[in-house]
């Protein structure tokens, strides 16, 4: 291996799969270059081309995938064409690969030790040795107790821990590059962030080269030096990653940063921009270019023929006729449309939980997953809640429509105290509390067609059947923005965002008071996800719904929310105004996962590091149950009494023994240190 | 482009439904399977129309061995084997599937119930399920006969019986998983009842499993209505039924000779066996269990 070649080098790399006897395009003459110890971010929405361009580097191609032309060169040693044989001598010694699920990557059988050990037996160490190197390895990706995780199996980690047990067998071999294809999408923000700081301080120490496939421009701006927008399999534009996401020159990268809300974007202050249209279907043989059919400043010479690579600067190019006036993209969704409508607190709250508790029992083991939460929502309000898994946000969302029976507490609506369950609620009760899932796969009925499923929603939250019923079902279905020629389809030939706005339409066939929104566009690409938070906020504004809204995607939260609700194992540590839960002075822990998201605009705040794994709700920690990992902890009065959740300022709840003044000094540097532009770059 | 993409769509899912058609009909296990059945039951059908000799009629020689005139032979009072095999699937094509039906509707209500409540219902009915799973179908089955007299109606009611706990341990895994899910949890919020979760929320997406555990006990039909005809308590005479005619002759196997009166029969049986589960295999992998 020279240490001129570079890495990885593609050249015209066109992927093809074979389907219905048809190949269709996946990737289209890609070329990029990574070189010795540099990590390249590839972006772009699902379905461009970022994992097929992953496999077909280690040649992994799916069964009907192959390489129809173009090269790749890894440590210039070209991988096209190599026998079965030397692909796995490549992937033995140069190429290693982390996935999305760490869960899915370990075998759930064999004990962690054994299978780290296993890389070392393929490359020839005795047990002994190979049990040695195993240690060595598992201390090297700052496993704390790295004897007592060998001896464990997969299941009993959590999923950083398993994430870094993965990532130390992908470093096992040295290899000279190393493929990180989503790595952190499945965890929480806090966990995420340190495996981030660990992939970086890996990278210093092994020299590896990263070429890092995610969807998250944030983590890109925190990772990678340069990065690849890929679109439909044709990479649209590449460049340094401050040069690219602060003087994009090409619409869809344009457009992409627009989607996604950040910097402090409120839904009072105008609207998301989003991106038009569908990626083209595979069938199509595209000629002109890939994005001019969603493009706002597309000309027929974008129609008529592919744009060529224009070299903006020597390390910035774009593929677009228009590089210079890309920025200047019209918006494709006003920003003035439909503003919400004000809150008035004054009157009496359209929801009121006091004191909810719900202790789950398992095993004989009693789960405390939500402890005496109260909070109120007036009409036409969010309220945002926020916390690591396991903090009891979807627990309380799921008591309050009456999903279980909470063990102690009472939620009121309209000032009158509802049945613990569903099977006791009157139908007006039943009514006005409606959803909407993460997971709109799921939540639909995948044997249903669409008609179907809003048509009896009508009959059952609208009381309206019949003919009427066609009439509001189409009006319905305009408001969620679902054209006429979707109603007779069953939900699996819709895309993700189609099916998220059915499930919004089946939220809103009644008229609800209060629906609860769990996660709805964490499944979704951004530029989908900003179209749904617009049409959220779009009806709310039209009915004065409340929003009782679960997301672990701040930005997001700090969007659509009016008020947060910060959780953790179970209880309210942090309630207030969005702003003020934002600009803080904030709980310790609010401040700790605020500071582990990585942002576009760069990492202003500094990062928290906290210590240790969220403890188990089985056996929650005495006095304050976040002291156990608290940064700002002040001693043992933290240890032994909880803090009561008081009113700090007006309609700021907190609990916490540190005083507002104080943790207003404490925070101060950091907060004021938020750059509004500056450097991304992780070496800080 | 609007059109457009609706008639990619439609197209879309038309391909996806003839791929699962084209993916059966490629399958060998599948269509070897389901030609044999195809055959017996025309010939349960037609089968005493177009058998050469009247499959009742006694008036042929005696055991005669193979021939032209009677391909398979003749038994002891005088029949004509081949016509029987032929017209010999009439009685268990009706007894057994019948049987089935009244499994796989019985198994899959007890499976939805205990699968969708949980809890007390399911623990109760679960441990009668496992007490009914603990004897052979054979010492129920004559036992309920004896005491009941036998009929069709009775054997028919029997095997459903005894296959309905069997049947509703697969439903009840299939729905365990399903109620899982959140469609589940959006119908209760509008209000849906129990019944109307059960039977139309989840049940389609149960049918899957239903389908190819139904194929599996037809097979398991077969072979206990053969067993029982054999011992007595099935099919009645004079019908040409593959396992009377066992029942019939196979004492004549100790002197050796008159094989072809039991073999044939008994070749019916097990081809009709082994194509059914020969469908049942075919239907479980391209429903993917």
């Amino acid at each position: 291996m020279s240490d001129t070649a570079p890495t990885l080098e593609l050249k015209d790399l066109d992927v093809v799969y074979r389907v219905r006897g048809r190949d269709r395009q996946i990737l289209r003459g890609v070329s990029l270059t990574i070189g010795p110890g540099e990590t390249y971010g590839l972006v772009g929405e699902s379905g461009c081309g970022k994992s097929t361009t992953a496999l077909a580097v280690v040649g992994y191609l799916a069964s009907n995938g192959r390489i129809r032309s173009g090269s790749i060169r890894v440590a210039g040693r070209e991988v096209v064409g190599l026998s079965n044989k030397a692909l796995r001598e490549l992937r033995a010694n140069d190429v290693s690969m982390v996935y999305q699920n760490p869960g899915e990557a370990l075998n759930p059988s064999i004990r962690v030790g054994d299978q780290v050990a296993e890389v070392f037996h393929v490359r020839g160490a005795s047990n002994e040795e190979a049990m040695e190197l195993t240690l060595q390895a598992l201390s090297k990706v700052q496993i704390a107790d790295p004897e007592s995780v060998m001896a464990r199996y997969p299941h009993q980690l959590s999923g950083g821990m398993q994430q870094r047990v993965v990532i130390a067998m992908a470093l096992a071999n040295d290899p000279a590059l190393l493929i990180l294809d989503e790595p952190t999408t499945s965890l929480d923000a806090t966990v995420e962030a340190e495996v981030l700081d660990l992939i970086q301080h890996l990278q210093v120490e092994f020299r590896t080269s990263v070429l890092f496939i995610t969807h998250n421009l944030g983590v890109i701006a925190k990772m990678c030096e340069r990065v690849g927008v890929l679109y439909a399999g044709r990479l649209v534009e590449e460049g340094p990653v401050d040069t690219v996401l602060k003087d994009p020159r090409h619409p869809y990268t344009v457009g992409l940063l627009r989607c996604v809300p950040r910097g402090g974007a409120r839904k009072d202050r105008g609207r998301l921009d989003t991106i038009p249209g569908f990626l083209p279907s595979l069938d199509e043989e595209l000629r002109a270019c890939v994005f001019a059919n969603r493009c706002g400043l597309a000309q027929d010479v974008c129609r008529g023929s592919e744009p060529p690579l224009y070299q903006i600067t020597e390390d910035h190019s774009s593929r677009c006729y228009f590089h210079e006036q890309a920025q200047a993209l019209p918006r494709a969704t006003p920003a003035n449309l439909g503003q919400p409508v004000a809150v008035d607190r004054s009157k009496a709250p359209l929801l009121a939980v006091k004191e909810l508790t719900k202790t789950f029992e398992q095993n004989g083991r009693h789960i405390h997953a939500l402890e005496a939460v109260s909070a109120a929502l007036w009409p036409g309000e969010t309220l945002g809640l926020v916390g690591e898994s396991g903090s009891g946000k979807t627990t309380f969302a799921r008591a309050v429509l009456g999903l279980f029976a909470p063990t102690a507490g009472t939620v009121e609506l309209d000032a009158h105290v509802l049945p613990p369950t569903l099977a006791k609620r009157t139908r007006d009760d039943v009514r006005g509390l409606q959803i909407v899932f993460q997971n709109p796969d799921s939540a639909l009925n995948r044997r249903h067609a669409v008609r179907r499923i809003l048509r009896r929603s009508l009959k059952k939250l609208a009381g309206i059947s019949g003919a009427p019923a066609e009439e509001r079902l189409l009006t319905l279905a305009g408001s969620v923005r679902l054209a006429e020629r979707y109603l007779t389809v069953r939900p699996s030939q819709l895309s993700g965002g189609l099916k998220q706005r059915v499930a919004i339409a089946r939220a809103f066939a009644g008229e609800p008071r209060l629906v609860v929104c769990d996660e709805p566009t964490s499944a979704l690409d951004v530029s989908v996800q900003a179209a749904i938070l617009n049409l959220l906020v779009e009806l709310q504004a039209q009915h004065r719904v409340a929003y009782l809204f679960i997301s672990h995607d701040l930005g997001v939260v700090r969007y659509i929310s009016d008020r947060i609700a910060v959780l953790y194992l179970g209880r309210l540590m942090e309630m207030g105004p969005a702003e003020v839960v934002f600009d803080g002075p904030h709980h310790p822990y609010t401040e700790a996962l605020l500071s582990a998201v990585p942002t576009i605009d760069g990492g202003g705040r500094a990062r928290i590091k906290l210590a240790g794994e969220i403890p188990s709700a089985a056996a929650p920690p005495t006095g304050c149950v976040f002291h156990t990992r608290c940064h700002r902890r002040i001693g043992a009065i933290c240890d032994q009494q909880e803090p009561p959740l008081v009113e700090v300022e007006p309609g700021h709840l907190m609990r916490c023994h540190i005083p507002i003044e104080e943790l207003r000094r404490l925070q101060r540097p950091a907060t004021e240190a938020v750059p509004l532009s500056g450097s991304t770059k992780p070496a800080a | 482009m609007s059109t457009v993409a609706t008639t990619v769509q439609l197209s879309e899912t038309r391909i996806a439904r003839r791929e699962t058609r084209q993916q059966l009909l490629r399958s060998k296990t599948f269509m070897a399977g389901a030609i044999i059945i195809a055959f017996w039951v025309l010939c349960a059908v037609f089968g005493h129309r177009i058998a050469p000799h009247d499959p009742l009629a006694q008036s042929f020689p005696q055991l005669e061995g193979l021939s032209r005139t009677y391909p398979f032979g003749t038994d002891q009072l005088g029949r004509d084997v081949f016509s029987r095999v032929l017209a010999g699937a009439r009685d268990i094509l009706i007894v057994a599937p019948l049987a089935t039906l009244l499994g796989i509707v019985g198994g899959t209500i007890i499976g939805l119930v205990t699968g969708y409540f949980r809890g007390l219902t399911d623990d109760v009915v679960s441990r009668i399920v496992d007490a009914v799973l603990s004897l052979p179908l054979i010492v129920i089955a004559v036992t309920v006969l004896v005491a009941l007299g036998h009929s069709t109606l009775t054997v028919i009611v029997v095997i459903g019986l005894v296959f309905a706990p069997i049947v509703s341990r697969t439903v009840r895994a299939a729905v365990l998983a399903e109620r899982q899910l959140d469609y589940v949890s959006a119908s209760r919020l509008q209000g849906e009842r129990a019944p109307y979760v059960m039977f139309v929320e989840i049940l389609p997406n149960v049918m899957g499993p239903i389908v190819v555990e139904a194929t599996v006990r037809l097979g398991y039909a077969i072979f206990a209505v053969a067993g029982l005809t054999f011992l007595g308590f099935g099919v009645q005479p004079p019908s040409p039924d593959w396992a009377l005619q066992i029942a019939d002759n196979y004492t004549l196997l100790g002197a050796g000779t008159y094989w072809w009166t039991v073999l044939f029969p008994a070749l019916a049986i097990i081809s009709l066996v082994v194509a059914v589960n020969l469908v049942a295999d075919g239907l479980a992998r391209v429903f993917g269990r």
